[in-house]
């Protein structure tokens, strides 16, 4: 077992690690950490974040790969051993197959035990948490947070103690378990919401603040950029982006030797096609902010005081249009997760080889034609991707409510 | 106004070009005529001759940008760029993969496309701000607040959800619509239920909210406060006084899709394998026709543009205050 990263897991890896140190900088800086602490006052804002984070957590254990001989294991797959090795040989509906052969345990032994096993392991973490929030001033609402998460925990650890000898979310036509797709999905959903975001920032924010801060020919020369830009149709640029991505790749074979090597760059490249054909928006936004700012006594008085026009734009600037850019990214993330399905059923989406949800709800939109109706397929995709996208919009809205400072 | 307009009218020819240089370099520069002769031929086994057989045919043997073999303004006409640009810009599009014309399957297929759009936009439109309006009528209470969560969960299922669900519940279990297809002429109606009954569905979330947000900006204005202060009862206020002025911000979002929809929709058209525009568009990528894609990416580019203008021009009709210049 030799620890073999593939490139959007390192690109994860570090994204997490600027994200951690974010979080201690915006913690030490009063202005910045003051609209963060108004969502987390909001109870709902909190439990929603606290379900991100279970996605989130899901989604980093996914992104550190071993290489097994030739095959590629996941933290996560590692975690969650009995739903992959377990294969029935076609579909199964959920908790019809049992694990063990004859000696069944039946559902509800299995949830009790479960539900006792999470109250018991969450206490000593619940305790601690709430010695530290006791003692702690903030107002953010830490009660609903460890609730909510309380609850989660209790639900994983049920889930768990379930999917160890039953197929909770059933099994496809090759006999996969659907749960362990879903929960691999969860990855490539989360990366095509954050990545992308990573790839639209330089270009919106480059772009935007030149064109509101200098005005004349450099603003008319990237304002036509973006006009043409939104004026092609996004659905149509992306498939013509991605089907010249999918001609490259099978034109140069030597480049991505194997398979997962192929799928991470195609997955990469719809991030990197969906960033550059979707800056348009945002970059609007912050030249019309920064054309506004410019005028502002302060940037005056830094120009007279002989800050160069680089400084002005980076601290002057820069700090005033960060909550544009937070909502802007927040309120994307659900509709992009929601977007890689339909890329999917018009077959510019991730590779078919990657699991992701529009891949599952793909593959399995027409088993629900079949008699007897095979619908666990379809629902394991839809139940993960509804509550993922839910406490995301959720949650960009408290973001926004925080940030905006007209409201 | 006219002045405006035709000046506003020369302003997209840039945009145009612009659409064209991008489509151009994606399809014939990062993937070459060569590629796709390889990639239509079959991977393995093609001799360079056979990719020259199969430019010729195609009209692809020409160099991209300049031609130094030729004289004068030739060296610039006769290449691929200029001849494939002029062509789109006369909306001669020339012919499929398949040997099929091109315009004669659009101007074909348009209909099936405005068929399900049309309807779908206006029910929904109707739909969506009736709802609106009565939220804000009742905005703060209990209603307005699980309507809002109600719109919220409505959102974030994806829309594939609604017309596999939709599909499944109307034509597989309760069999009042057929599942799919599609019949020209006024029989057409019972295809059209369905796909346009999901389109509206599966828009009310974001729709309501977004009117909603419209509408309750329009009620903090001074000419409700007078309204009210009239004696109007709350509900002429919202119905008459507040909708007419919140048409404004209304058409800024609706009059921009009106052309587009001439471009149907992707996924509604080919899950219910209705014969328009949309599904045309998704078989060309799945078969790798980058002909037809390259028309429809031009296209929908005239047809948003086209969009923008009227916008403009339903402002001055809507808002005798606005003059353009």
């Amino acid at each position: 077992m030799i620890l073999h990263l593939l490139l959007s897991d390192k690109i994860v890896l570090t994204l997490f690690a600027g994200c951690i140190l974010a979080f201690f900088y915006i913690r030490a800086q009063p202005h910045y950490a003051k609209p963060w602490e108004k969502v987390f006052r909001n109870s709902i804002a909190t439990m929603m974040a606290v379900t991100l984070s279970v996605y989130a957590v899901i989604g980093l254990l996914d992104c550190i790969h071993f290489q097994h001989g030739t095959q590629l294991t996941s933290v996560l797959d590692i975690l969650i051993t009995p739903l992959n090795s377990h294969d029935e040989k076609t579909y199964s509906a959920p908790f019809s197959v049992f694990f063990n052969g004859e000696q069944t345990i039946s559902i509800s032994t299995l949830i009790v035990k479960g539900a006792l096993t999470g109250i018991i392991s969450f206490a000593p973490l619940a305790a601690v948490m709430i010695y530290f929030f006791k003692k702690s001033t903030s107002l953010i609402a830490w009660k609903t947070g460890l609730i909510t998460a309380g609850i989660l925990w209790m639900l994983m650890i049920t889930t768990t103690f379930l999917a160890q000898h039953y197929h909770v979310f059933g099994t496809n036509q090759i006999g996969q378990d659907m749960f362990y797709q879903t929960l691999k999905s969860v990855r490539t959903g989360l990366l095509i919401g954050t990545l992308t975001t990573l790839f639209t920032l330089p270009f919106a924010l480059f772009f935007g603040l030149i064109a509101g801060y200098f005005g004349g020919i450099v603003d008319d020369v990237i304002q036509y950029l973006y006009t043409t830009l939104s004026a092609i149709p996004g659905v149509l640029l992306i498939a013509a982006a991605v089907l010249m991505i999918e001609v490259i790749i099978t034109n140069h074979p030597n480049t991505f030797p194997t398979n997962a090597d192929r799928a991470d760059t195609r997955l990469l490249a719809l991030c990197a096609i969906l960033g550059i054909t979707g800056w348009a928006g945002l970059c609007r936004y912050l030249r019309a902010e920064t054309l506004k700012l410019r005028e502002q006594d302060f940037v005056t008085a830094s120009i007279t005081m002989g800050a160069s026009k680089l400084s002005i734009i980076l601290r002057h600037v820069l700090p005033n249009v960060m909550h544009i850019v937070i909502i802007t990214l927040v309120l994307d993330f659900s509709g992009l997760v929601l977007a890689e399905a339909v890329l999917a059923y018009v077959g510019v989406g991730v590779d078919p080889t990657t699991p992701s949800w529009g891949n599952m709800i793909n593959t399995s939109r027409l088993e629900l034609a079949r008699d007897p109706v095979v619908w666990w397929p379809l629902c394991a995709a839809l139940v993960l991707m509804f509550f993922l996208v839910l406490a995301a919009n959720i949650f960009a809205d408290s973001v926004r409510d925080a940030f905006d400072p007209k409201q | 106004m006219i002045a405006y307009l035709f000046r506003r009218i020369l302003y997209t020819i840039p945009i145009l070009i612009g659409v064209n240089v991008i489509t151009f370099v994606l399809f014939f520069m990062v993937n070459t005529p060569d590629d796709m002769a390889r990639m239509q031929l079959g991977q393995k086994h093609v001799t360079a001759n056979e990719i020259r057989q199969w430019k010729m045919e195609k009209g692809y043997d020409k160099p991209l940008f300049y031609n130094a073999d030729k004289n004068g303004f030739e060296k610039i006409t006769d290449t691929l760029f200029y001849i494939k640009s002029t062509d789109l810009f006369l909306f001669r599009f020339g012919q499929s993969d398949q040997g099929r014309n091109i315009n004669h399957d659009i101007f074909q297929r348009m209909w099936p496309s405005l068929a399900i759009a049309v309807p779908t936009l206006m029910i929904g439109l109707a739909v969506n701000i009736t709802l609106a309006l009565l939220i804000a009528l009742f905005r703060g209470s209990m209603f307005d607040r699980t309507t809002m969560m109600t719109c919220v969960a409505m959102m974030s299922i994806s829309g594939l959800f609604y017309i596999i669900g939709g599909q499944f519940l109307f034509s597989k279990l309760l069999k009042l619509v057929p599942i799919s297809g599609y019949n020209p002429g006024w029989n057409a109606y019972k295809f059209l239920i369905l796909p346009v009954l999901i389109g509206v569905i599966g828009g009310i979330g974001a729709g309501t909210r977004w009117y909603r947000t419209i509408m309750i900006e329009e009620i903090h204005k001074d000419y409700v406060k007078t309204a009210r202060a009239k004696g109007l009862s709350e509900f002429t206020v919202l119905f008459k006084h507040v909708l007419k002025n919140a048409m404004l911000p209304i058409l800024t979002g609706v009059v921009v899709i009106i052309p587009t929809l001439f471009m149907g929709s992707l996924i509604m058209e080919s899950f219910f394998s209705i014969p328009g525009l949309g599904s045309y568009t998704i078989d060309a990528i799945g078969q790798q026709d980058f002909n037809i894609v390259r028309v429809m990416v031009f296209l929908g580019t005239v047809f948003y543009i086209g969009g923008l203008i009227l916008t403009d021009i339903s402002y001055v009709l809507v808002d005798p205050r606005v003059k353009l210049e």
